[in-house]
């Protein structure tokens, strides 16, 4: 045994155990979002139960099954259930979501195995995705084309069509409201604020007043003419509809603009099922949030993140590089240089919630107050820059990721060869000029794996974002097609908070569970896909620079 | 005892009288430099005239300050911090250590070669134009040429003509040694200094680069620092001997070699010490 110790085995064995646990951790909540967050998308079967209750009520119900568990008989009695036959230890009980969330109380509901009389899988039933309420499970019984009622013939095929028809028609009128009217809304706000600046610098002459109003006419016509052709959309997106069975047997009509797509779930292989699920991811990636969040997709919480990290790369890698040159090239090394690195090393010990207070009140109202007042004084007193927007959180992550690329930069810098440093400047170049032309290309590894690390570590911030720019729901990009076509004065959405909002903010927990693991995966691929981009960017660099071998 | 080249041995006429070198045939006159690295002086009254289109060797022990005479001269001693330096090294007459001197045109003027190679992380070509490009020269043509005159200089044109666009790490170190030599001979400086040019590198290569450094001089005033004895008998024409930071004997190679007038010269070169 003490030979064993003093050969060093259990040393190794110590530390490869580390490794592996940590390896171990890394991979298990990898797998466990990326499997929780992805079988969300694929369709289970959807059952229909035939229900017995302890007082011999019989009902029938229609759902997925979402969760299962065993539960201790003597709980359920103690909490008044009774059983007429007991049924041993503990009962299995179902997590059913069953939908049609406006025709129940509750549309996720606990099943007992005991009350279960029999459980089919009838393959006609049809779930429909809605853009209210959820989904709703029901057997069709008929569609309405243009008010007749068309109960034979292929049913699903029709109701297909009509379903096409009418999202390709509420396609066309979203994208008309964002799009023109959005932009008439747009003209019309600038017009507002040209009158109210004309009025400030006391120019608003009576022929300016009339030029304005003039505009202002035009564009509300337009604005009717629009919002007459929007609304024709609509009603005629709103033409058909489909009657459907519900589990009540209650026979009841949904108009066709509120469906999404239907899909007969039980009736579906495999293929059909894998197709399924590629659809509805690309849907949640590519889509709009709605209902609260807790439907829909992530896209702008996507975009916005992206956006957000990258306009913080932007800042903070010229910001930070110039610092730590200055550091390493210029200062002079004594008492005072070590002190000012120390504090910025020990800046990346600030807990983030800090800068985030910070940010709110030096940015936000400082710095934004006062563009607001020197630039945008007709827009007083609503803010334009001074209330949370994309730019300050980039500008506060920026300063909350300075240290690490102060210091790795720092770091490649010193570890250029002096001999490369002395060869530039005996063919008579000046020290900026070695700076420039060999110094900092050779460091550029190290400036982006500075740059990684303040991605990973700013693509996973949420608490400072809440107070300097993030919302739960944006109802604009901070790009769009009005111009200037970037502003950076909006609000954003951020996958790290729509998590937080999601999970945690929602009225319905359960259908928001699986999405809370969905975007959490989404925001890992995110980070990983940044950080595999600058790595791969990174050992081109490496390749390019390879420093010499002594 | 060193042998010396029957070949290179002159007669008193062709020798050339070092203590009164005419100012036509000067290219650097060093005159009572001192030197220190903070209290500790490293160089003590060094005076000497180093010949035009010559090689000029210094030759002694490690440490002796040889590599520091050398740097003195383009002023690379500048980046230490510590260094102060008194005396006046004169380039056309006038001394670079005057506060008027630009540094950067001192260092174009007086080109330098390490003891390891250090080229750039740049293509072939970028390192041998570096020098160009830095005085603003982007002319392709004018680079071209510069180029491939530098590199046949430096007699490397042959082994890179077919991959000049490659990285100048793929070389070998002969090669590349060759390579920071056309570098420096790019930008055509008077005056060469080479730092112990050779040390790093395998014996084959290191015929090269000394058959290189005879072809220099016909072009170039050279100045070789080398711990290797028989290598200062090979390539100069005049030797200088230092020790402890003091230039014990200068005089031409041959008489260095041969007849040293110093007992401490005498004692180096037949390895007594060193």
């Amino acid at each position: 045994m003490g030979k064993w110790f003093k050969s060093g085995s259990p040393w190794i064995w110590m530390t490869g155990g580390a490794v592996s646990l940590s390896l171990i951790a890394v991979l298990g909540l990898l797998l466990l979002i990326a499997w929780r967050g992805l079988s969300f998308f694929w369709v289970g079967d959807v059952y229909q139960w035939e229900l017995k209750d302890q007082h011999g009520k019989t009902s029938t119900l229609i759902g997925e099954i979402y969760d299962r568990e065993d539960v201790p008989t003597e709980r359920l009695e103690s909490a008044g259930h009774k059983f007429k036959v007991h049924p041993g230890e503990t009962v299995t009980r179902y997590l059913i979501k069953t939908g049609n969330r406006e025709r129940v109380s509750l549309d996720f509901r606990w099943v007992l195995e005991t009350d279960i009389v029999s459980r089919s899988t009838p393959k006609d039933i049809v779930v429909l995705e809605r853009t209210k309420n959820g989904n709703f499970y029901g057997f069709p019984v008929a569609v309405v084309e243009d008010g007749k009622e068309i109960k034979n013939g292929d049913l699903r095929a029709k109701l297909d069509q009509l379903i096409e028809r009418a999202v390709e028609l509420s396609d066309e009128a979203h994208s008309l409201q964002k799009g023109e009217i959005g932009r008439i809304n747009y003209d019309l706000e600038t017009l507002r604020l040209k009158s109210r600046k004309y009025e400030l610098e006391g120019k608003l002459t009576d022929a300016k007043k009339q030029e304005i109003a003039d505009s202002r006419e035009k564009l509300n016509l337009k604005y009717q003419e629009l919002e007459k052709t929007f609304f024709k959309l609509r009603t005629k997106a709103g033409r058909d509809a489909v009657l459907v069975r519900d589990m009540t047997g209650e026979v009841l009509r949904l108009p066709m603009n509120t469906i999404l797509d239907a899909t007969y779930v039980n009736d579906m292989g495999f293929f059909a099922k894998l197709g399924h699920w590629f659809v509805g991811v690309g849907k949640f990636i590519s889509s709009d949030p709605r209902e609260a969040n807790t439907e829909g997709g992530v896209f702008p919480a996507i975009f916005g993140t992206v956006f957000m990290v990258l306009l913080m790369a932007v800042i903070v890698t010229p910001f930070g590089v110039i610092a730590a040159i200055y550091l390493h090239e210029y200062a002079k090394k004594g008492p005072i240089t070590r002190m000012i690195r120390i504090a910025v090393i020990n800046l990346a010990g600030v807990p983030s919630i800090v800068y985030g207070v910070f940010g709110l009140g030096f940015f936000v109202y400082m710095v934004g107050g006062s563009i607001d007042q020197l630039f945008y004084p007709e827009a007083l007193p609503s803010p334009t820059f001074g209330s949370p927007g994309v730019i300050w959180s980039a500008l506060t992550l920026a300063i909350l990721t300075l240290p690490v690329v102060i210091v790795s930069t720092e770091e490649g810098l010193s570890r250029i060869p002096s001999s490369v440093r002395q060869g530039s400047l005996a063919l008579g170049a000046t020290k900026a000029e070695t700076l420039w032309r060999i110094v900092i290309p050779m460091a550029s590894p190290a400036i982006m794996t500075g740059l990684i690390l303040a991605v990973a570590r700013a693509a996973g911030e949420v608490a400072p974002l809440m107070l300097v720019g993030v919302v739960k729901l944006a109802p604009t990009l901070p790009i769009d097609m009005n111009f200037p076509f970037v502003h950076l004065e909006r609000k954003f959405m951020h996958l790290g908070f729509h998590i937080y909002d999601v999970g945690f903010q929602s009225p319905n927990v359960e259908a928001a569970r699986p999405l809370v693991y969905a975007t959490s995966f989404l925001l890992v691929s995110v980070i990983v896909a940044l950080n595999l981009t600058a790595i791969s960017v990174r050992n081109h660099l490496r390749e390019k620079y390879r420093s010499l071998e002594h | 005892m060193i042998s010396i080249d029957p070949n290179k041995t002159k007669t008193d006429a062709e020798k050339v009288d070092l203590a009164n070198l005419p100012d036509s045939e000067t290219a650097l006159e060093i005159r009572g430099l001192n030197l220190r690295y903070g209290d500790k002086q490293a160089l003590f009254d060094i005076g000497m005239k180093i010949p035009k289109k010559q090689v000029t060797a210094f030759i002694g022990p490690s440490g002796c300050g040889k590599s520091t005479l050398l740097r003195c001269i383009n002023r690379m001693n500048d980046l230490v911090d510590t260094c102060h330096i008194d005396g006046e090294i004169l380039l056309h007459g006038q001394n670079i250590y005057d506060k008027a001197v630009d540094v950067a045109a001192l260092r174009r003027n007086v080109g330098m070669v390490f003891q390891r190679p250090n080229p750039f992380p740049k293509s072939i070509y970028e390192n041998v134009v570096y020098g160009l490009r830095l005085q603003g020269e982007n002319n392709r043509r004018v680079l071209d040429e510069a180029c491939e005159r530098s590199l046949r200089g430096a007699a490397i044109w042959d082994e890179v003509k077919d991959r000049l666009h490659d990285n100048a790490f793929g070389l070998s170190g002969g090669q590349q040694q060759r390579l920071v030599i056309a570098r420096a001979i790019a930008i055509e400086p008077e005056v060469l200094l080479l730092d112990e040019p050779t040390s790093a590198l395998d014996p084959i290569s290191t015929l090269t680069i000394e058959e290189l450094i005879t072809e220099l001089k016909s072009k170039y005033t050279v100045v070789i620092v080398t711990h290797n004895m028989q290598q200062a008998a090979r390539v100069s024409d005049q030797t200088a001997f230092m020790y402890m930071g003091e230039l014990i004997e200068y005089a031409d190679t041959n008489t260095i070699f041969t007849t040293p007038q110093k007992k401490k010269t005498e004692d180096y070169i037949t390895g007594r010490y060193g």
